[in-house]
């Protein structure tokens, strides 16, 4: 027993390993910290692309990685309200505690679409501060980039150049990118579409397109039968040329409605993880392409 | 008046006068001064009023700008943060939360009275000492469950606070949980001090409103009566290592059967718990956490009514050491680890309690053989729960659960010697209870919830009581985070 408690104290101890160990919410976050630290950072996702990071559980394997986390990077905006509190209370880390440095919410650094009006849980799953889901906007991720590059050389001063060249390679890299997805999807300007679930304003904001109808009633609140039969009959006077869904979402009410419509059900990868979205860049090439491949 | 007094009056008048005149000079000067002070401070002044004016008509053309540019995004359908929030001092408000409860019972047997003992002797386990806990249902047809009011605050960067206000069917408030707990420690500690409950087992820490059937399985009803709490601290630890390895223990006042701290009156840690956790991840679609707990307590005349063999209402009592142990498990899973679809949990725990002190019967001296009378006893029990529940489609589960004690191993001084008779300390009797359980709810959002649970309940000998809830369980207020 004492050889095992001095062992304890001893890992206990040790001092951290050299890299900054950073613990994203979800993959978006860990790959643009990837891009940024390189290999100075050892990047843990708490979540993949298949989970809706809304519904997960404060599972002990997230708290024994919080444990010992320099950086934890969220989206905020009450994305993670229904586990991460309990992840940070009980991983006994002052560091990652919202508030101190070691706890970095990129909706901070973007503006918010979708504030709502009024704040009434009839209205569904409503965020108080607005979308959370902003990572289905490239131009997002310069401005969480650059917040995210500074708030790692606070934390790694002995690393914080290679922060910075790390971000301003992204960036230049990025906003080039940006241009050529912007030009492939000019044909999406304007163009009408339904969304299975509310988490593509950012998007559409991007891309000039125009969200006509959500097939849950509510956000958050499955799709009744009543509800997209409405959505059905609306469409042919908004005449939608397809229905978005995410690839976590269930394929069942798009499919329905595609049928229905006669539209195509366009599957986008929503986060890095999913499938043809190994990286951030690859995210939006299959994005646009897909868009594109719906019209 | 006489000469001397005006003489002293026109004396004290010079004299008063005389500084004043001397000062004459000086006072001309400081009267410049101020007024060459005030001069410039009215400059000053102005020269403010003239910026504040300024600003302002930029703050209103800025605004005007805000405006029309929200205008504008309104149209574009979007709305930007330009709106944030004042921030006023209730913006520190802290989270609340309401949990609402209420339940449609019908059972075959009277829940309230015992159909095996005397009348007016209240329902309980047979085959244990009864653990005075609440059991479910309350009463039959409509009843109201508890109300739980949740208030909840980071104090400062060293501690958040919890406090959780139960009010009862029955209008009696109590603090089911009120701690403090810090934030600011660094290598993996963390520490509750106040009322909470014991972090003993898998499900003693939830709240009942989180519970996955309407009712505590029979351990936790039978050992626990039918949780654990405390008022005192806890020291938790986390292992800084990829799986996840928690150590805690509690000292302090136990509120609940098998401890009668509450009437104590001694220094001292009086009870304490010490705890392991294990969990950890297989793949992404499954999740797990075992752990093993241990609970001593030392009961001083802790008492329990019953009948004797002259069926007359008796109240004995238990002094002596109690250990209780406790091993858990728990395993979800869901496709691809999205439990938004489908899900599946199991959860199991085992409990054994080791008793061994003193057993005195008829503590009042009203019984037929004559008391108070006292003897030796030991007793070790045991029970386990094992349960499943399916989430088979969005926002419906299906669940079932088993339960059962097993028959006591005592040996009680009092009958063993021949004392008394078996029939005078009937509670103690063998018996093997259990009770099968199956429920189905619907939650459309994460804040409802409405079940319909059925149990086969053979608690008592010779009776089989079947019961069947209606139970509706919601939330409003703070949005809050639960635990694995």
């Amino acid at each position: 027993m004492k050889r095992l408690l001095l062992v304890l104290f001893a890992l206990a101890a040790m001092p951290a390993a050299a890299a900054l160990k950073v613990f994203a919410t979800v993959p978006e976050w860990g790959a643009l910290a990837r891009e940024i630290g390189g290999d100075q950072v050892q990047v843990f996702t708490a979540t993949t692309a298949l989970q809706d990071a809304h519904h997960v559980d404060a599972r002990p394997s997230l708290i024994a990685r919080a444990r010992s986390a320099d950086l934890l990077i969220a989206t905020g905006a009450e994305l993670e309200i229904g586990w991460l509190p309990v992840v940070q209370r009980e991983s006994g880390n002052p560091r990652i505690q919202s508030g101190q440095p070691g706890y970095f919410a990129a909706a901070a650094a973007v503006r918010l679409l979708d504030v709502p009006a009024r704040l009434d849980r009839a209205d569904g799953d409503v965020h108080a501060a607005g979308n959370p889901h902003i990572q289905t906007d490239p131009r997002n991720f310069l401005a969480v980039g650059e917040g995210l590059a500074a708030r790692m050389a606070q934390l790694d001063p002995a690393n914080a150049a290679a922060y910075r060249s790390g971000h301003a390679a992204f960036a230049e890299r990025w906003r080039s990118q940006i241009k050529r997805w912007e030009a492939q999807a000019a044909p999406l300007k304007g163009v009408a579409v339904v969304s299975q679930h509310k988490a593509w304003p950012y998007l559409y904001d991007w891309l000039g397109m125009r969200e006509v109808a959500a097939l849950e009633p509510k956000p958050g609140v499955e799709p009744s039968l009543a509800h997209l039969a409405l959505v059905r009959d609306q469409a042919v006077t908004s005449r939608p040329r397809m229905v978005i869904r995410a690839a976590y979402n269930s394929a069942r009410p798009a499919e329905w409605f595609a049928k229905e419509a006669k539209v195509p059900a366009v599957v986008l990868p929503f986060t890095v993880g999913a499938p043809e979205a190994a990286d951030l860049t690859a995210l939006f090439e299959t994005t646009v392409q897909r868009l594109l491949e719906g019209l | 008046m006489n000469h001397a007094s005006i003489a002293v009056l026109a004396a004290f008048g010079l004299l008063a006068s005389l500084p004043a005149v001397a000062a004459d000079a000086d006072l001309k000067a400081l009267r410049e001064e101020i007024a060459q002070m005030k001069k410039s401070y009215e400059q000053r002044i102005d020269a403010l009023e003239k910026r504040l004016v300024d600003t302002e008509k930029q703050a209103i053309a800025v605004r005007s700008t805000a405006e029309t540019a929200a205008s504008q995004a309104q149209a574009a359908q979007a709305t930007s943060m330009a709106s944030r929030q004042p921030a006023a001092a209730n913006a520190f408000n802290p989270e609340i939360s309401v949990i609402l409860s209420g339940m449609y019972n019908n059972t075959s047997q009277d829940p309230r009275h015992d159909p095996t003992g005397v009348a007016g002797r209240e329902r309980r386990i047979q085959g244990l000492l009864p653990s005075g806990g609440e059991f479910n249902p309350e009463a039959r047809a409509w009843n109201l469950g508890e109300s739980e009011l949740s208030i909840s605050a980071n104090i400062d960067p060293h501690f958040r606070g919890t406090f959780t206000a139960a009010i009862s069917p029955a209008n009696e408030i109590g603090v089911e949980e009120a701690y403090i707990q810090t934030l600011g420690l660094d290598n993996g500690i963390g520490i509750k001090a106040g009322r909470f409950f014991s972090g003993i087992g898998y499900v003693n820490e939830q709240h009942a409103h989180t519970w996955d059937f309407s009712d505590a399985s029979l351990p936790y009803q039978a050992f626990f009566g039918p949780q654990l709490g405390y008022d005192g601290v806890q020291l938790k630890w986390v292992a800084p290592t990829e799986l996840f390895l928690e150590l805690g223990a509690e000292f302090g006042r136990a509120l609940s059967f098998p401890a009668n701290d509450g009437e104590r009156n001694k220094n001292g840690l009086l009870s304490g718990s010490v705890f392991a956790h294990v969990g950890g991840d297989i793949g992404v679609a499954n999740s797990w956490r075992a752990g093993a707990s241990y609970f001593a307590t030392k009961p001083h005349h802790r008492t329990y009514d019953d009948v004797d063999g002259s069926n007359t209402l008796v109240t004995n009592s238990f002094s002596g050491k109690s250990n209780t142990t406790v091993l858990d498990f728990v395993w979800k899973w869901a496709p691809e680890g999205n439990a938004t679809e489908r899900n599946f949990k199991f959860q199991s725990e085992w409990f054994r309690r080791h008793e061994s002190g003193d057993l005195t019967y008829d503590v009042d001296g009203v019984g037929a053989p004559g008391g108070p009378l006292t003897d030796g006893f030991r007793s070790t029990q045991t029970g386990f729960y094992a349960q499943g529940v399916w989430q088979f489609m969005p926002a419906w589960r299906l669940g079932y659960r088993y339960d059962q004690l097993a028959s006591a191993d005592a040996s009680v001084g009092l009958i063993d010697r021949g004392t008394l008779a078996a029939a005078d300390l009937p509670i103690l009797r063998d018996y093997t209870p259990k009770r099968s359980t199956a429920m189905v709810d619907w939650s459309p959002s994460e804040f409802s919830r409405i079940r319909l649970q059925y149990a086969r309940d053979q608690t008592r000998p010779g009776v089989t009581d079947d019961q069947v809830w209606v139970h509706y369980i919601m939330s409003l207020g703070a949005h809050g985070a639960h635990k694995f």
